[in-house]
């Protein structure tokens, strides 16, 4: 258990800057999701916490104390990897007690300790047999039980459930999240999956280019991303991005949306306006999230941030419990989600109301929040 | 050869066509071909040389003799001393196997540290390795000469046994490193935050799982090391001699008649140690050879 800082970080491969200037700090017992595209620099990150790399400039604290000079063995971390790493000439009770048996542990509490991870996550039946005699679940919890017998103060988790089927991997997400409930772990978890970051963290962060873009709680990152990518990259179906003009008119700001066909589509904001006055006149990104839509029976939210307007329906998709709408609103293709029973038809006019207190802009050049 | 049967599948290639028949006819001429010579060395081993001079060089033995190989093995005659191949042989044995040994385990670290331990320079290293691989024989025999001479191993077994690792190790690294790059490196770092060290990962990781690339390279090293002749003949003098070189004296020694039939057993002899071990481990340098290009 332990709180975990980094301060700014730099890594450079030669020329280049794959971190650059990262700056965050959880405390003990929280949950942090890496999140970002391949490339970003996440995995990176989680080897210099780890010390399996070395950082360029920076420092890594571990409970207040800068680890940059420890060795990945004493830093008291386990890590579970995206390939699980067996040894593949142990068996599942020698994989789980190497690191014991290499720190010469006495054999009691070595016992103790394999039967408390083999029980926690049932797979006490398994001890006996070699890696590739496991199932991909199994040797997912093969891995974990490897990470958690020691009882380190961080775990750390490099993609462990990319490699999984979905089934598997929904479950999976579920019991880790139990584990991090039960245990009271601090967590560092990498992942590029957007629905696993907001799923199990306390706190995310979202990366790209070696850059924290935003690092928050999983609400605010969702509610109030800091820019586009983080609208875009996280929510599935992504934040729809619409270009706008935000206009004055009669002491109220508006956001228009010129429309295919030379038709202006006026939406009154409901938003608190100081910062946006600022804006007014300029062009912006408007971002929505499917949801902030409906049709025109099941309008949802405040009654005075409500707007109606028709579109075309270029075409549905059927989730279940829900229904997907895909419109085009500014020249812009535009997921909208509604409720199940929506009267709404491919290829035909559809009455929409969208929710205006749900919406957030952006600068139109940066992609900053404003 | 079932493995391959299986992969042409179903009951098409069970089917006797005339392919196939063509096949097997090759298959066989060659097999023919390679056996022959073998057949010929055997049936003269066993054969007197009355036999020998009387018979066809295809005829089975009229009476079958042990006296050649007993003769080879102790009594015959290399230069002026008659002592057969007992000595050499155990020459030749003194000298592979501490160099196949040596050999081997340093091309298993050579290979560990270039693949899992990456430093500055180790494409540079590695090159040079492989281009140690290249290098003909010929071209090191002063040098090495020069070299044994210095450190007083001239002449000697032990300056064999450093000859052949040194000149081992560029193969056996080669062997090494290809087989390691395709353990993955998630291995050596679970293992690093577990707190195992370098040889602690070396010792209870990698070489366990390198099973198949040991057994292709001690075969590979041993057929070297125990056939080759250049180095013997040029490094070692006497009774330190290995047994190709006796071989070599035993048939050039000529006195009065020539001997084939002892001439063929001292050749089996000392061929034996080299197809006994392609006979036991064969199986596992086809895998081996093979291992890593297919995942599984």
């Amino acid at each position: 258990m332990a709180s975990l800082e980094i301060r700014n970080l730099v890594k450079r491969f030669g020329e280049t800057e794959v971190l650059k200037d990262i700056n965050f700090a959880i405390d003990d017992g929280e949950f942090l999701v890496l999140v970002g595209p391949s490339g970003c620099g996440k995995s990176t990150l989680l080897n210099i916490i780890a010390g399996l790399e070395t950082e360029t400039r920076g420092e890594v604290l571990i409970d207040e104390q800068s680890v940059n000079d420890v060795h990945p063995k004493d830093r008291d971390i386990a890590m579970v990897f995206q390939s699980y790493a067996l040894y593949p000439n142990m068996t599942v009770r020698n994989n789980i007690t190497f690191g014991m048996r290499v720190r010469k542990t006495p054999k009691e509490q070595v016992e103790q300790a394999l039967s408390r991870v083999a029980e926690l996550l049932q797979i006490s039946p398994l001890l006996d047999r070699k890696p590739s005699q496991l199932s991909g679940g199994q040797r997912q919890r093969v891995a974990m039980g490897r990470a958690l017998v020691r009882d380190p103060k961080i775990f750390l988790f490099d993609e462990p459930l990319s490699n999984l089927d979905a089934k598997l991997r929904v479950e999976m997400r579920t019991e880790i999240k139990k584990l991090h409930q039960r245990l009271g772990t601090t967590i560092v978890y990498v992942t590029h999956d957007q629905i696993e970051a907001i799923t199990l963290a306390t706190r995310i962060a979202v990366m790209k280019d070696g850059i924290v873009q935003q690092f928050d709680t999983p609400q605010v990152i969702y509610d109030q991303p800091a820019n586009s990518f983080v609208a875009s990259f996280m929510g599935s179906p992504a934040m729809n991005l619409i270009p706008a003009r935000l206009l004055d008119s009669e002491g109220h700001l508006c956001a228009e949306i010129t429309l295919e066909g030379g038709e202006v589509l006026s939406l009154k904001l409901h938003l608190p306006e100081e910062q946006l006055r600022a804006h007014a006149g300029s062009l912006v990104v408007l971002g929505l999230r499917p949801e902030a839509f409906g049709d025109q029976d099941h309008a949802i939210g405040d009654r005075q941030a409500i707007r109606q307007f028709t579109s075309r329906v270029d075409m549905t998709e059927p989730t279940g419990p829900d229904m997907l709408a895909m419109i085009n609103i500014g020249g812009v293709e535009v997921t909208t989600r509604l409720h199940a029973t929506a009267d709404i038809r491919p290829d035909s006019v559809g009455a929409f109301s969208v929710d205006m207190s749900k919406a957030v802009f952006f600068d139109a050049e940066n992609g900053n929040r404003i | 050869m079932t493995d391959v049967r299986f992969s042409l599948g179903g009951a098409r290639a069970t089917r006797m066509t005339l392919g196939r028949w063509l096949l097997f006819i090759i298959l066989g001429l060659f097999v023919f071909y390679f056996l022959t010579p073998l057949y010929v060395m055997i049936i003269t081993s066993l054969k007197t040389l009355d036999d020998i001079r009387l018979g066809g060089l295809m005829n089975p033995p009229s009476q079958i003799t042990f006296e050649p190989w007993i003769k080879a093995w102790n009594g015959a005659c290399v230069g002026i001393q008659c002592e057969g191949l007992r000595g050499y042989f155990w020459n030749s044995v003194k000298i592979a196997v501490p160099a196949v040994f040596i050999s081997t385990l340093l091309g298993a670290i050579n290979g560990y540290v270039l693949t899992k331990w990456r430093f500055c320079g180790a494409n540079v290293i590695f090159a040079l390795m492989l281009f140690g691989c290249f290098i003909p024989f010929q071209v090191v025999l002063m040098p090495m000469a020069r070299m044994l001479g210095l450190l007083g191993l001239a002449g000697s077994i032990s300056g064999l046994v450093l000859v052949h690792v040194v000149y081992g190790i560029g193969f056996t690294t080669l062997f090494f490193r290809n087989y390691y790059v395709t353990i993955p490196d998630e291995l050596v770092k679970a293992a690093t935050i577990d707190g195992a060290g370098f040889f602690t990962i070396f010792w209870r990781i990698i070489l366990p799982l390198s099973i198949p690339i040991i057994v292709v390279t001690v075969i590979w090293q041993f057929t070297q090391i125990w056939n080759d002749f250049l180095f013997g003949v040029s490094f070692s003098a006497g009774g330190g001699q290995p047994i190709t070189v006796a071989l070599n004296n035993i048939v050039n020694s000529s006195t009065g008649v020539k001997e084939y039939n002892l001439d063929m057993a001292s050749a089996i002899i000392a061929g034996l140690p080299t197809l006994l071990v392609y006979v036991f481990a064969g199986r596992y340098f086809i895998r081996g050879l093979t291992a890593g290009s297919v995942k599984g």
